[in-house]
């Protein structure tokens, strides 16, 4: 068979001789132990032969079986074809083996892949070639860049490459290809070829000086960048905190309902989220919008499990905050369990669109998170609605009114009742919205809730009760505050600095930073 | 089912002829009284999440136990009680099981907080506890037998393998934990292992963050940064239950690769991996003494029964559930041996019981109360399963007082 | 505030009827180690196990009596309570601690073990002086004294009241769990302290010592009630009340009002700081956890079931939602929190003043 294959091969390639010999050669390598793989991917990559690219990725993807004689197959969705010859093959897969690789195959596949690639016609494989290359930094890959960054148009993946040049200058022998290789790589602004430049420090006792001016002119320029990349992470955190505390800032702010209930609703709407996305499953063209559909799920489920509790309990109450406060404490309890008696204790697994993966490179190349960058966007839209619900709004000029001066409202015609359900069930629905964005990072168990009630309600208290503007600024100014100290301090520590600097802020100020004036205030 | 229990049968026939053979002890088999076996894992609270499965196991083995006739002819009874992670609570209802309820073995707990707030009452009414959890050692007790790993059958074999040539040769570990004493030994351990193996403080960094920490941001960045001094770095990871998926969802989209910086975790099992998307964590490792994809008789048992109990084909197994299974068998064995459920005799009959687990060793239990396990190193797959890459050819005793730690140097072994 | 002032009421027969319940029930609790005693069979024999969780319930049982005196009182609602509990719990953990000497599992002759393996070379100053008893007394009350003082002081001179001073307490009891959780604060972190030896050259293991530290408690509670009861009684006590129902108005009225609530919050705090102490050698067990947010909001709900402002309704309280616990727990492990939730709402929907008011009513 394999002869034949070979002979198959010859007959259909213009290829030399030796080179098709040394291909099928190294090939069933990748179906052995982790040093023969090793062994044979390193060897496919120099070989040069494109006909390697299917086998490695294959492997790289785990679609690389093996069969019974030692000859491999990649897997192609529902087709199988021999890997040496590309021709197909009868699925007989009782004697197809899965082969496993380890992190040091991974390495290596990387690297040959990178090596093949350099060349490729797609941007995006060749770009993750520079990248891999970068990181296997051999002095044989120098001429082969070389000619990528020449035959280059497009200049972001040629930047790359004159990254990954550099990089493999260093290692090279010739000491002027290894200065060459340093300036460039000190005049870079990643970290990357800062780690690099270190690990040739260690290597070139003669270099050092050069090596050390190039650390130090990466440093300043990563100072600035890790500044931003802090202030993102605060204002990250901050939109986090600000989606919690915006339903509570309705209810607890503009109705004076103490919810402790408040995090188990934002525990629903991340559940509301899961269940979508199970609903969504039988519908493979829905899946990608399962996330955006849970937004309005979220706010709806939420939304009837507040008003169902305003209505059946809470309104039983009003005046009584303290009251409330002990009472949606035992709801809390009971929404809890249920949840766990219902979906079980374990986590349940949200998935992440794939828009909402990986990372994002702002200018100056500052690596921010996708999710984080979409909760940010997020919550500053959902503040935006909350902020144009009540001023443009029938409903929201009502909730004013009644939130002013009940009696008046009253006599105006206003129907208190409703407005306090709808107001209630309002804030619910947002808490239950800020659920889905907390699916994205957080788990989704049924202790979800309880971590995000009290920082919550002090972003309220601390931003001024009744205002979402206040809200706004307690909400990021605590995010930002907390990463700043988290580097010299520790994260625990951090947190409860930020807590003690609070409990003094409002012995100051007991209203919050934007005070509500007048009648309100006195409640 | 015959052929995978094999043992358990023989040993259940051999105790038998030996309870019937000893004119002194009288079989209180005779009795038709039942067995009870005390469940102590939370069932609500932030420890629910872990435990339960637990609970099920426990309850799954005492159904599986009666459908076998008992033992020596006594019926089994689970008493299931709920110290709602709170610890205190732990100790009153160790208290209640013991006293009230009468239970003649004990199976519970996951943290550490929660062994040591019952330790004194199992200890003061003489009762038996199986812990089911690896955990940090540097304790010992009568009353309580140790079915998961100690720091020399989990962490140190893991930090070894990081710095072999498979595992990348890590010369710098960033140790990341939750703050508390299970993270806080283990890494004390290691460090001095490090120290042994010539990696200097300079290379290792330390970092512990409070339970449930959600937000990861900083920390991964600044391993980043940790990471980027010219050494291959690695991180091994202490982190507990409930912060692990946003930490390995700030991994995946910070672009942490396993083949730049692999990780290597100890509290991270098929259970924790159910809740995250696993596709860019592929490379990661854990580093546990079974995993689910162990391919052997035993496990696929264990695998079916579970699944069956449980009435999902979907739900996983894991470590603290394999080392479930595998102390209440050998605690069974020891009864049926012993002839009795009286305390002192089951202590006595435990040591050096054999059972075959389903990681596909048999394991022992040895005089200091721990079992002999095997490690094995897994890979993250994209099914949210492990692929083992890497095993001891044999299971290794427990050495629950790390000799990593100066003060235990007189210590007699 | 809505609950209105409760007239000073003549002996009437309800009060009386009460009382004899509350001298009765005290009674039967001090018989209880006593009828430990008897044998297992006999009909009257309470089991090891209901008295040392019933020692537990009293030191509860004074939590929640500090917590009326500030709240059904004075009007301060504080979801921190459990904070002052908790501190005089270390105070009397690190006193246990520093008890144990070279019996630790290290063998050190002063330090701690979790210390040992944290690698700690000598004792932290703070910890100086717990090895007496009466340094560790004091400091059980002094400590969470403290503690209220300065948080009160600054809180009630600002003028914060009602929910806002609730949050405020919550988010210390937040901080101080989040402190204490940390190991390199030197008070054992997560795991807090266990494995105690003896207390006052007693072994804590025996039925002799719980005995005593049951009757400990139960004199605490009594001493704390009739104190409780003589303070609400005063003029103070009637200051206190008005200032809980119009604060505005008896400030007007040349009362101060900061240094009449700082009083009972201190008061109230060195109360819960006593009951943690009192709690800690009967558990075992001492740690963050104590400090938890829902821990205190619970011991509020003891107060609120039983009925505010009335003493008896705190003890009553107490004891009713703890046993409640104590026994669904283990009854329907499953379902015990939708039973306590539902209890909790029921309360504070259907009975404004608790089971007392209940039982007032009843006998009515």
């Amino acid at each position: 068979m394999k002869r034949i294959a070979l002979l198959f091969l010859l007959l259909t390639l213009a290829l030399p001789a030796r080179a098709q010999d040394t291909f099928v050669a190294a090939l069933p390598g990748l179906g052995g132990n982790f040093s023969s793989q090793v062994e044979a991917a390193e060897r496919l990559g120099t070989l040069g032969d494109p006909r390697a690219i299917p086998a490695l990725r294959a492997l790289s993807d785990g679609r690389l079986l093996r069969r019974a004689d030692g000859s491999l197959v990649i897997r192609e969705a529902n087709t199988l074809t021999d890997a040496a010859t590309g021709a197909p093959v009868q699925p007989d897969s009782a004697e197809l083996a899965r082969i496993n690789i380890n992190n040091r195959v991974r390495v290596a596949l990387r690297g040959a892949l990178g090596r093949l690639q350099l060349v490729s016609p797609d941007p995006a494989e060749r770009l993750a070639a520079a990248e891999a290359v970068f990181r296997t930094r051999s002095a044989e890959n120098i001429p082969l860049l070389e000619a990528a960054v020449a035959r280059e148009r497009l200049s972001h993946i040629r930047d790359r490459m004159a990254l990954a040049l550099a990089a493999s200058r260093t290692v090279s022998n010739d000491a002027e290809a290894k200065r060459a290789g340093i300036a460039a790589l000190g005049a870079s602004s990643s970290p990357d070829a800062r780690a690099v430049l270190l690990e040739a420090r260690a290597q070139n006792a003669d270099l050092t000086g050069e090596i050390d001016a190039a650390v130090a002119a990466i440093d300043t320029r990563l100072a600035i960048r890790r500044g931003v990349e802090t202030a993102f992470q605060g204002l990250s955190l901050g939109s986090v905190l600000l989606l919690a505390a915006l339903g509570l800032a309705v209810t607890f702010g503009v109705m004076g309902v103490i919810n402790m209930a408040h995090g188990e609703f934002v525990m629903l709407g991340a559940y509301t989220t899961y269940a979508v996305q199970e609903l969504c499953r039988g519908t493979p063209w829905l899946l990608p919008w399962a996330l955006p559909l849970s937004v309005p799920a979220a706010f709806l489920v939420a939304a009837a499990c507040g008003a169902t509790l305003e209505r059946g309990l809470i309104r039983h109450l009003y005046g009584r905050p303290l009251e409330t406060l002990l009472m949606t404490f035992g709801v809390g309890m009971m929404i809890q369990q249920a949840v766990r008696l219902a979906f079980g204790a374990q986590n349940r697994e949200v998935l992440s669109p794939v828009w909402m993966q990986g990372t994002l490179l702002l200018p100056l190349d500052i690596p921010v998170t996708q999710n984080r960058v979409w909760i940010l966007c997020f919550s500053l839209v959902v503040l935006l609605l909350v902020v144009a619900a009540i001023r443009f709004t029938r409903f929201g000029l009502e909730m004013r009114a009644v939130t002013q001066r009940r009696p008046v409202a009253a006599a105006m015609g206003i129907r208190t009742g409703r407005v306090d359900s709808l107001t209630f069930a309002f804030g619910s629905g947002i808490a239950g919205i800020a659920g889905v964005a907390l699916s994205q990072i957080d788990n989704v168990s049924p202790n979800l809730g309880t971590g995000y009630i009290i920082d919550s309600f002090l972003v309220v208290v601390f931003g001024g009760v009744g205002s979402l503007a206040g809200a706004l600024i307690g909400a990021f100014g605590l995010g930002i505050i907390n990463k700043v100290m988290e580097p010299w301090v520790g994260a625990v520590l951090a947190k409860v600095v930020v807590l003690v600097a609070i409990m003094l802020f409002i012995q100051r100020r007991p209203r919050g930073l934007f005070a509500q004036k007048g009648r309100a205030a006195e409640a | 089912m015959t052929k995978t229990f094999r043992i358990t049968r023989r040993a259940a026939l051999l105790g038998a002829a030996g309870a019937l053979a000893a004119p002194g002890i009288k079989p209180s088999f005779a009795q038709s009284a039942p067995i009870k076996v005390g469940v102590l894992h939370s069932l609500s609270g932030t420890m629910a999440i872990s435990e339960t499965a637990l609970r099920d196991t426990v309850l799954m083995m005492v159904e599986w136990q009666n459908s076998r006739g008992g033992i020596g002819g006594r019926h089994l009874e689970a008493v299931v009680v709920d110290p709602a992670s709170n610890w205190p609570l732990f100790a009153e209802k160790a208290r209640e099981l013991l006293q009230v309820h009468k239970v003649d073995v004990t199976f519970g707990c996951w943290t550490s907080v929660s062994r040591k707030s019952v330790l004194p009452v199992f200890e003061e009414l003489n009762g038996l506890l199986f812990y089911p959890v690896q955990y940090e050692g540097e304790e010992e007790s009568k009353n309580i037998f140790y079915t998961g790993a100690a720091p020399n059958q989990q962490a140190i074999p893991a930090v070894e393998y990081l710095m072999s040539a498979d595992g990348g040769e890590a010369k710098r570990i960033a140790l990341l934990g939750t703050d508390y004493v299970y993270p806080r030994t283990t890494n004390r351990i290691l460090r001095a292992f490090l120290n042994s193996k010539g990696i200097s403080d300079a290379d290792i960094m330390e970092e512990y963050t409070p339970f449930g920490h959600s937000d990861w941001q900083g920390i991964v960045s600044r391993v980043k940064r940790f990471a980027g001094e010219g050494k291959k770095t690695a991180i091994v990871s202490t982190i507990n239950g409930d912060a692990n998926v946003p930490f390995y969802r700030e991994l995946g989209n910070q672009g942490v690769k396993a083949e730049d910086i692999p990780s290597v975790a100890f509290s991270v099992g098929e259970e924790e991996l159910a809740g995250i998307d696993t596709k860019p964590l592929v490379g990661h490792l854990a580093a546990w003494n079974y995993f689910m994809s162990v391919e052997s008789t035993v496990n696929t048992e264990f695998k079916n029964l579970w699944q069956a109990y449980i009435k999902n084909p979907r739900r996983v197994t894991n470590d603290p559930m394999e080392a479930t299974f595998t102390g209440f068998k050998m605690w069974a064995q020891a009864v049926a041996q012993a002839g009795t459920t009286t305390v002192d005799a089951v202590r006595t009959a435990i040591i050096g019981q054999k059972v075959d687990a389903p990681c596909g060793y048999t394991e022992e239990m040895h005089a200091n109360h721990h079992l002999s396990k095997p490690v094995m190193i897994g890979e993250v797959q994209e099914n949210g399963q492990f692929n083992i890459v890497w095993k001891t050819p044999n299971a290794i005793p427990a050495e629950n007082w790390s000799p990593f730690i100066p003060e235990n140097a007189n210590r007699r072994r | 505030m809505s609950i209105a002032v409760r007239p000073p009421a003549p002996l009437s027969l309800a009060r009386l009827g009460l009382r004899a319940g509350l001298i009765a029930a005290m009674a039967a609790l001090a018989a209880f180690p006593l009828l430990n005693m008897l044998p297992a069979d006999n009909a009257l024999h309470v089991s090891d196990f209901l008295v040392s969780v019933t020692g537990k319930w009293i030191c509860y049982a004074i939590l929640a009596l500090s917590l009326d005196l500030a709240w059904g009182y004075a009007g301060i609602l504080s979801l921190g309570h459990g904070a002052f509990f908790a501190l005089g719990g270390y105070a009397m953990g690190m006193h246990l601690m520093r008890l144990i000497g070279p019996r630790g599992v290290y063998g050190h002759p002063v330090l701690p073990d979790f210390m040992v393996f944290l690698g700690y070379r000598e004792l932290p100053w703070y910890w100086l002086g717990f090895d007496h008893f009466a340094f560790a007394l004091l400091m059980i009350v002094l400590v969470p004294g403290l503690l209220a003082f300065l948080l009160g002081f600054l809180c009630f001179r600002s003028r914060i009241t009602g929910v806002y001073l609730s949050i405020i307490t919550q988010a210390m009891t937040y901080a101080l769990m989040l402190a204490f959780f940390r190991n390199d604060m030197g008070f054992g972190g997560n795991n807090g302290f266990t494995d105690f030896k003896e207390l006052l050259g007693m072994p804590l293991n025996t039925s002799g010592a719980r005995a005593s530290l049951f009757y400990a408690s139960l004199i605490a509670l009594v001493g704390c009630y009739l104190l409780c009861r003589w303070i609400t009684g005063t003029k103070y006590g009637r200051v206190l009340t008005a200032i809980r129902d119009a604060e505005s108005r008896v400030r007007f009225l040349g009362y101060s009002v900061t240094s009449h609530k700082l009083f009972a919050f201190v008061l109230s705090a060195m109360m819960a700081g006593l009951a943690g102490a009192l709690y800690v050698p009967q558990v075992g067990i001492i740690n963050p956890g104590e400090f938890s947010p829902s821990n205190s909001i619970e011991a509020v709900i003891w107060v609120a079931v039983g009925g505010r402002g009335t003493l008896v309704g705190a003890l009553l309280g107490a004891f009713t939602v703890n046993g409640l616990k104590t026994w669904l727990t283990s009854a329907a492990p499953d379902l015990w929190l939708f039973v306590l939730g539902g209890l909790f709402v029921a309360v504070t929907l259907f009975l404004p003043r608790g089971l007392i008011g209940l039982l007032q009513k009843v006998q009515k």
